[in-house]
C-alpha cells in the first residue's frame, strides 16, 4: 500500500505549546463547567457582611479589617482550590481513563502535565482576579477612597498568586505518583511546614544536637519558604514591601515551580496507565 | 515487500505485585506478529488473557518490559507514530462536562487542523456516526452506545491509517453492533488497517481478514478464521425423519437428538455411510447430510478450557510471521 495515501501530520506540524495550551483551555473550562468558581458567591457575601458589620462596630480601622480580612480569604481559598483540584489533575484523568484517548494522540506527557498546571493556575488567577475586585468594591462601600499605598494590596495578591502556583505544583507533583488523599495529605503538610520553615531553621540553631540542626536546616531549604510570600499585614498596615523582595519571591516560585514540573514530568513520563 | 502496518516483536510485560512489589506477573508473554496494511485484524482471548495489555503498549500508554513493536515502520515510543494511530479505549469515558462537538474539537487540536477544518471535520464525522442531532448535548446526558459512537468518532477524527479498538461491540444493542461493523468494513474499504479485540467471535468471524488468539498472555495461533475451524476434525450431521411404528436404532440412539419428529445424528466421517445404509434398512427419510464445522467459538472455548500456557493442537498451524 502506499504509504502517502494517508498523509499524517506529525507533531512537528503543531505550533509550539500549542498542545499545552489547549489542555489548560480544557483545565480551565472543566473548572467553570463545574462549577468552581461558585466560590466567589461565598466570598462575594463575606466581603459584603464585613463591610456592613464593619461600618457599625469599627471607627478608623475599616481598612485594616476589610483588608485584612479579603485577603485572608483570598489565600485561605485559593489555597483550598490549589489543593483539592491541583491533587485531581492527574489522578482523576487515571481514574477515569479519560487520559487513555488523550495520550494516545501526539501529545508528550510533559505537554499534558505543563498543560494541566497552566489550566488550573488559570483558573486561580480569573478566581483571584475577581476576588480581589470585590475586596475593591468592599472597600468602596464603607466610603474610603482609594490611597497611594493600596498597590500594597495587589503586591499582597500577586505574593498570594506566586503562593498558589507553588501549592498547585506541589499538588501536582505529588498527584503523578500518589493517591489523592496522600498527595493532600503531602501537599498541605509541605505547606504548613513552609509557612513555618523560618521558626523551624531557628529552633535548630538553638538546639544542642547537631543532627537537629542540620535535619532543621534540610527542611528549611528543601520546603517553599511560604513566609515569605505573606505580606497581608504590610498591605493592611500600608507598609512600604521592597521592590527586591518582589524580584526575590518572583525567582523563588518560578524556580520552585520549574523543578517541581520538571520531576513530575520524570515520573509521569515513565508511569503506566493501568 | 511493504512495511507491516503493525509489526510486533517479543513484546513482553512484567507487572510488579504484592505490597514491596518485588514479584511480578506477567501479563504479555514475548508476543511476535505482523499485520498488513488494509487488514481487519481481530484479537480474540479470555479475560486477562492479555488483549488489553498489548493495545495498551502498541498505543502508548504502558511501556513494555522487553521487545519491541512498529506501527507503520515507526517505533512504539517515536511521539510521531501517534499521529498514526486512533484508539477507542475499552468502556470509553469523556469528560463528560463536554458536548461531543466540544471533545472532538478538543481532540482535533492535536492534530493541527485549522479552526475552519476543525469544524468542518467534527460536523462530518458527527454525522456519520449519526450523533449530528445530539451534538450539543453534554456526554454526561449520553447513553452508552452514544459514548461508543463518540468514542469511534474521536479514533478515526484525524484519518489514522491505523485504529485500535478495544471491544468496540462490547455493550451495544444489535443496531449499535451493527453500525460498528459497517463502519469497520467503510474503514477496511478506505484501506485503513483496524486491530480490534472481541470477546464476540461472531463478529470476529464475519469481519476479520484474520485473527490471533492470547490466552494466559501468549499467542496461541494467528490465521483467518476459515483456517483455523477448518483445520478442526469434522464430525457429519445427518438430519432424517422415521416412519411413525420405527424406533431410532439402539446403536445410534446415544447420538441421536430428537427435535419434533425429526432426528439429528451426530457421527464421525469416516461411519457415515455405514449409518446412511443402516437409516435406509430403518425406511429413514434422509433429509440432508452436513459437515460440522467447529465454530471460532468451540475452538475458542476449547482453548480457554485448557492450560492457558499450552498450545492449544499440535495440528494448528501457527501462522507467524
Amino acid at each position: 500500500m502506499n504509504a502517502g495515501v494517508f498523509a499524517t501530520r506529525l507533531p512537528g506540524d503543531r505550533a509550539v505549546g500549542a498542545a499545552p495550551v489547549s489542555v489548560a483551555v480544557n483545565t480551565f473550562r472543566e473548572a467553570v463547567r463545574d462549577r468552581v468558581l461558585y466560590n466567589l458567591i461565598f466570598f462575594a457575601l463575606l466581603m459584603i457582611g464585613a463591610a456592613i458589620l464593619v461600618g457599625k462596630i469599627s471607627i478608623g480601622i475599616d481598612r485594616l479589617v476589610i483588608v485584612n480580612l479579603g485577603l485572608s480569604a483570598i489565600s485561605l481559598m485559593g489555597l483550598v482550590m490549589a489543593v483539592f483540584i491541583g491533587v485531581g489533575l492527574v489522578s482523576k484523568e487515571m481514574e477515569k481513563r479519560t487520559l487513555y484517548t488523550l495520550l494516545a494522540r501526539p501529545i508528550r506527557r510533559w505537554e499534558f502535565l505543563l498543560g494541566k498546571y497552566a489550566g488550573l493556575l488559570l483558573t486561580l488567577v480569573v478566581n483571584t482576579s475577581f476576588m480581589t475586585l470585590g475586596l475593591a468594591a468592599a472597600l468602596l462601600w464603607v466610603g474610603r477612597p482609594f490611597v497611594q499605598t493600596d498597590w500594597l494590596i495587589l503586591v499582597a495578591v500577586y505574593f498570594i498568586l506566586l503562593e498558589l502556583a507553588i501549592v498547585t505544583a506541589l499538588a501536582l507533583f505529588f498527584s503523578c505518583f500518589t493517591t489523592p488523599m496522600f498527595s493532600t495529605l503531602f501537599t498541605l503538610g509541605i505547606y504548613l511546614t513552609g509557612c513555618f520553615a523560618g521558626g523551624i531553621r531557628e529552633f535548630g540553631d538553638l538546639s544542642q544536637s547537631t543532627g537537629l540542626k542540620l535535619f532543621a536546616r534540610v527542611i528549611y531549604y528543601l520546603v517553599p519558604n511560604f513566609h515569605n510570600f505573606n505580606a497581608i499585614a504590610a498591605a493592611a498596615h500600608g507598609v512600604k514591601i521592597p521592590a527586591a523582595l518582589i524580584a526575590q519571591n518572583t525567582l523563588y516560585a518560578a524556580l520552585y515551580v520549574a523543578l517541581l514540573l520538571i520531576a513530575s514530568s520524570a515520573i509521569f513520563s515513565g508511569r503506566n496507565l493501568k | 515487500m511493504s512495511t507491516p502496518a503493525i509489526e510486533i516483536v517479543g513484546l513482553t510485560k512484567d507487572y510488579p505485585v504484592g505490597f514491596w512489589r518485588r514479584r511480578s506477573r506477567r501479563a504479555l508473554d514475548n508476543l511476535s506478529l505482523a499485520v498488513d496494511s488494509g487488514e481487519i485484524f481481530g484479537f480474540l482471548g479470555p479475560n486477562g488473557a492479555g488483549k488489553t495489555t498489548t493495545l495498551k503498549l502498541l498505543t502508548g500508554l504502558i511501556f513494555p518490559t522487553s521487545g519491541t513493536a512498529r506501527i507503520r515502520g515507526r517505533l512504539i515510543d517515536d511521539i510521531g507514530m501517534h499521529s498514526e494511530i486512533g484508539y477507542l479505549p475499552e468502556q470509553p469515558y469523556f469528560y463528560d462536562y463536554l458536548t461531543a462537538r466540544e471533545l472532538l474539537d478538543y481532540y482535533a487540536r492535536f492534530s493541527n487542523y485549522t479552526a475552519a477544518e476543525r469544524r468542518a471535520r467534527v460536523g462530518r464525522l458527527l454525522e456519520r456516526v449519526g450523533l449530528a442531532s445530539a451534538a450539543d448535548l453534554q456526554l454526561r446526558k449520553y447513553s452508552k452506545g452514544m459514548l461508543q459512537r463518540a468514542g469511534i468518532a474521536q479514533a478515526i477524527l484525524h484519518d489514522p491509517p491505523v485504529i485500535f479498538l478495544d471491544e468496540p461491540m462490547s455493550g451495544l444493542d444489535p443496531l449499535g453492533r451493527r453500525e460498528v461493523r459497517d463502519t469497520l468494513i467503510e474503514l477496511r474499504k478506505q484501506g485503513r488497517t483496524v486491530f480490534f479485540s472481541t470477546h464476540i467471535l461472531a463478529d470476529a468471524e464475519m469481519l476479520c481478514d484474520r485473527v490471533a488468539v492470547l490466552a494466559g498472555g501468549k499467542l496461541q495461533g494467528v490465521g483467518a478464521p476459515g483456517d483455523i475451524v477448518s483445520l478442526e476434525v469434522h464430525a457429519m450431521e445427518v438430519l432424517f425423519e422415521l416412519p411413525p411404528s420405527h424406533e431410532v436404532p439402539p446403536v445410534f440412539a446415544p447420538n441421536v437428538t430428537r427435535i419434533g419428529a425429526r432426528c439429528r445424528l451426530e457421527i464421525p466421517e469416516p461411519e457415515l455411510y455405514a449409518a446412511l445404509d443402516e437409516l435406509r434398512r430403518c425406511k429413514a427419510r434422509i433429509l440432508s447430510v452436513s459437515a460440522v464445522r467447529p465454530t471460532l467459538e468451540d475452538y475458542f472455548l476449547r482453548l480457554v478450557n485448557q492450560q492457558p500456557n499450552k498450545p492449544l493442537r499440535s495440528g494448528l498451524e501457527v501462522a507467524l510471521r
